[in-house]
């Protein structure tokens, strides 16, 4: 009788680590970030997997009430023009002569202007911005969801990745189910008003199921890629949906 | 004697393993989260709390407490006590690269630990023979003596059955506190909470969860220390010997 319970014991613990090396073995033939030996890198793609297996993929996160926009600090770059020259003339005109560079996997690449992204139908969303900081706050986004425009550039059924090169320099990436997220947003307005510089001008991105750094401001060019865009290890978690 | 049902004082193998798995998961979780800490050592209630909203609490543990360093303050609306924005200049003290990461791996390490050790400990009998205290067992009587005891210090030798107050103890560390732990931590995430928006409910927000989190945090730093204190007022060398060796 006790022989038994102990293999029962045994069974479980080794069933359990099993399934386990289940859900890390698809990391083989998935594009997936780069761990680079780094064992916070591999706890990041842990992290990520787990999400992706465990969580329904579009669920919609809250939306609140008017009433509930709150104050909302700029962080990170509040002013571009420090970073890129190109920035400034960008203000004379109230950004008329910006344009945005979709490129990379889809099969009509172009150049989309502030006028074009607002001939989209628009989405309105407010939403909780929940910064790796600890702090959160409340703001109506307004914009053009991402997907449409991928889908008016003609993504290829082969992209998996959408990044972003942003004016300071900055970049990001999301996966396509981030990327397809109803909620995703490349966001023009803020509060009711255009979005004012040190939170993004003239667009800046809504990644509403990551933190904060995911929904990059200041955004230049939208690149679509089939595999990861490695960028180097730049000490952050690439996934932060957590 | 079966593995599974060791003498009262002696730790069948997979408590040792899991105590050890769980008391560095949780060093390196006191180490990150006193990190995070640190980059926001604010805390509010509900669902918004930044450096340009009331804090419920403000603890001066970095250079970021009530730091300076904002651009003039413009309001979202043309109306008074409207929303503002402002930009921050001030360089932050935020190390959260290496420490989000390293909260969220030693958070799986503490999970998936504490999942096999509550499954096994309520399989095989763990829970109602050593941890729970027996149906007779718990008076008020009884457990104010032993409170009374431990306050003046006499403190039994280890290797006996768990006391009142230590089973009672244990208890809320693993039945409360810890699941508590887990359960706010992810009700900050905001993929978790897309998909179970219930969590936000329970707590009311997501900074009521990170306010609960800090809370828990501090009572789980005051288990450690009266924990360890207890283990070495106890016999520290027979104490750590049947936590690793099982003897």
């Amino acid at each position: 009788m006790k022989q038994q319970r102990l293999i029962t014991r045994r069974r479980a613990i080794i069933a359990g680590l099993t399934s386990l090396s289940g859900m890390l073995l698809p990391a083989c033939s998935q594009p997936l970030p780069p761990t680079y030996g780094n064992i916070l890198r591999m706890g990041d793609v842990f992290t990520y997997k787990a999400h992706r297996a465990l969580l329904p993929g579009q669920s919609l996160v809250k939306e609140y009430a008017y009433g509930d926009i709150s104050s909302f600090p700029a962080t990170g770059t509040i002013d571009p023009s420090v970073h890129s020259e190109a920035y400034g003339p960008f203000l004379k005109n109230g950004f008329g002569d910006w344009r945005l560079s979709v490129e990379g996997r889809v099969a009509r690449p172009g150049m989309y202007s502030l006028a074009d992204l607002q001939k989209f139908p628009m989405r309105k969303q407010i939403t909780r911005h929940l910064c790796e900081e600890g702090w959160s706050a409340i703001a109506e986004w307004t914009g053009v969801p991402l997907s449409l425009v991928l889908q008016h550039a003609g993504i290829l059924p082969t992209a998996r990745f959408v990044n972003f090169v942003a004016y300071d320099g900055y970049r990001e990436s999301i996966d396509l189910l981030d990327a397809f997220h109803p909620q995703t947003l490349l966001a023009y307005g803020m509060n009711g008003r255009d979005l004012s510089i040190p939170h993004g001008a003239p667009v800046r991105a809504r990644v509403e199921t990551q933190v904060g750094y995911k929904s990059i401001k200041f955004i230049e060019s939208v690149v679509v890629s089939d595999d990861f865009i490695d960028n180097g290890d730049i000490g952050w978690a690439w996934y932060v949906g957590i | 004697m079966p593995s599974l049902s060791a003498p009262n004082g002696q730790h069948k193998r997979w408590v040792r393993l899991s105590h050890w798995i769980i008391a560095m998961s949780f060093v390196a979780l006191v180490f990150s989260g006193y990190e995070m800490l640190m980059t926001h050592p604010r805390l509010y209630w509900g669902e918004v709390g930044n450096d340009l909203t009331p804090a419920l609490l403000e603890l001066p543990v970095s250079r970021n407490y009530r730091h300076g360093g904002w651009t003039q303050r413009e309001s979202f609306f043309d109306r008074p006590g409207s929303p503002i924005s402002a930009g921050r200049t001030y360089d932050i003290f935020n190390q959260n690269g290496w420490g989000r990461s390293l909260h969220f791996l030693a958070g799986w390490f503490l999970f998936i630990t504490g999942a096999v050790y509550l499954l096994a400990g309520a399989f095989t009998g763990h829970f109602r023979k050593r941890l729970l205290p027996r149906r007779d067992e718990f008076t008020w009587r009884s457990f104010l003596r032993d409170v009374g005891d431990h306050l003046r210090m006499q403190i039994p030798k280890g290797g006996g059955p768990y006391g009142l107050l230590q089973k009672c103890t244990y208890v809320t560390i693993v039945f409360f506190l810890l699941p508590l732990m887990v359960v706010t931590g992810v009700t900050m995430s905001p993929a978790v909470t897309a998909a179970y928006p219930f969590l936000l409910k329970i707590f009311g927000g997501v900074q009521s969860a990170r306010t609960i989190h800090f809370f828990a945090f501090v009572a789980l730093v005051l288990f450690l220390v009266v924990h360890v204190v207890m283990v070495i007022r106890s016999g520290f060398r027979q104490q750590m010997r049947g936590m690793t060796l099982g003897k």
